[in-house]
């Protein structure tokens, strides 16, 4: 399985955040995206995953599943935790299983080992609210070990973790990396991977600013025509 | 468990616990309906020809109470990004949850009508017409709020935009609800043609909501 790039473009409220992006990422390989704040390192796995337009550019999966867009086989771990508080951590992993379509024999049984995979197993009759930030983020990761999806797009998966928590988070996506899977991962620092490529993002910078208006100029006056 | 199952069971518990609002409709309509006797005074013949359009139209401010709540609790914690990404058709998962809210802010309403019709002295013909056209046109009004309810998603504050945008569209179905109902109870237009027209409503917002409120929901991610 390999997953290609093409001169990716992003625009979001007229601006571009990132512009001209290339990779390719393969079976069993990490790619840390690098760079400043602001660089579009989180646009970029939203974009990946359709949740932002791609202004222009080509993506491509070699080697997927034909019946199934990118999105659908990929893993997003964004910022938000996507839990409910209401919900017992049980409940909130039980649902994510079901609904992103882990057709598992026996449901409970995955569930049980996901959570204590991450460590949660003692907690998981508590309800999601009284989690703190990073029992939430384990949280969230359980749903990566609960169904199996081929591409994991991670947005600085080791926030708010510990340092026990980190080591188990970089097992696990070394698991992923030697079943096959491949890894996309938004990073400030390193994340435990022994061996993995870098992307490196550069804001696009106010010395584009002059072309920049001119875009707009353009834009506008298409706009306005018809 | 498939993934529309699973939606919809998460939905409706959400809804049943703590902070979930499912009593909160009902208590409102409770309220409104109450105060209207105070309001008009002890003329029971005049309360008796109103009942129907008051029930009616706090049923209406009631289930458009909650609506606010129906995408915007996703969009705040990243689960709307999840479900964007899933397998499971959009429309079919709004569809869903639109059932799931029904289920919980509109049905309350259709059980507690017979109860809170005595403050407006219904008698058990009109009472019956009057749970009859509720459990039919409320879904309508669920339906056609959650188009609302998913453009006004990001919205920080939304709930007043969602009443004004969803309001005017209700129209057709507080008509021809109320009609339905007074047809029942003052004569002397048939019940049939206004609650067929009713049911009518109803089967297409079931259609045409979660298309809309999917398509506002994907236009709005971006």
């Amino acid at each position: 399985m390999r997953l290609n790039a093409v001169d990716l473009h992003c625009r979001r409220g007229g601006r571009d955040v990132f512009a001209g992006v290339n990779f390719t990422v393969a079976s069993g390989e990490a790619l840390t995206v690098v760079g400043r704040n602001g660089a579009g390192k989180s646009s970029l796995l939203r974009t990946i995953v359709g949740l932002l337009r791609l202004a222009r550019g080509r993506l491509t999966l070699d080697g997927g599943d034909r019946e199934l867009s990118i999105a659908e086989q990929a893993h997003y771990l964004g910022h938000q935790d996507a839990l409910k508080p209401s919900l017992s951590t049980a409940e909130n992993l039980t649902f994510w299983a079901a609904f992103l379509g882990g057709k598992a024999a026996d449901q409970s049984t995955v569930i049980a080992q996901a959570l204590d995979t991450v460590g949660l197993a003692p907690l998981a009759s508590l309800p999601a609210g009284y989690l703190s930030a990073g029992q939430r983020r384990r949280l969230s990761i359980a749903r990566l070990v609960a169904v199996k999806r081929p591409i994991w797009l991670l947005d600085e998966p080791t926030s708010a973790l510990d340092v026990t928590a980190q080591a188990r988070l970089s097992g696990l996506m070394q698991d992923h990396l030697s079943g096959g899977g491949l890894i996309l991962a938004a990073t400030h620092g390193p994340i435990g991977l022994s061996r993995s490529n870098e992307l490196r993002l550069d804001p696009v910078t106010p010395s584009f600013s002059d072309s920049f208006f001119e875009d707009e100029a353009v834009d506008a006056t298409e706009q306005d025509g018809p | 468990m498939t993934a529309l199952a699973a939606i919809l069971l998460r939905d409706i518990r959400i809804a049943m616990r703590v902070g979930g609002g499912a009593l909160m409709g009902v208590l409102f309509f409770l309220v409104v309906v109450t105060m209207t006797p105070f309001a008009i005074g002890p003329d029971l013949a005049l309360l008796k020809r109103i009942g129907p359009a008051i029930l009616w139209l706090a049923a209406l401010l009631a289930s458009l109470l909650a609506l606010d709540r129906l995408f915007t609790g996703d969009h705040d914690d990243g689960s709307l990004d999840l479900i964007l990404m899933g397998r499971a058709p959009l429309e079919l998962v709004v569809g869903m949850k639109g059932l799931a809210h029904w289920l919980t802010t509109g049905l309350p309403l259709v059980l507690a009508a017979p109860l809170i019709g005595l403050f407006l002295n219904l008698d058990a013909p009109a009472e019956g017409a009057l749970v009859l056209t509720l459990l039919v046109g409320t879904p309508a009004l669920t339906f056609i709020g959650m188009i609302g309810a998913a453009i006004a998603v990001t919205l920080r504050r939304g709930g007043l935009l969602l009443a004004v945008i969803v309001l005017p569209l209700t129209v057709p179905v507080l008509i021809f609800g109320v009609g339905a109902a007074n047809a029942a109870v003052v004569g002397p237009v048939p019940f049939g043609t206004p609650f067929t027209v009713l049911c009518a409503l109803t089967l297409a917002s079931l259609v045409i909501g979660p298309f809309a409120a999917a398509a506002a929901l994907r236009q709005e991610m971006e």
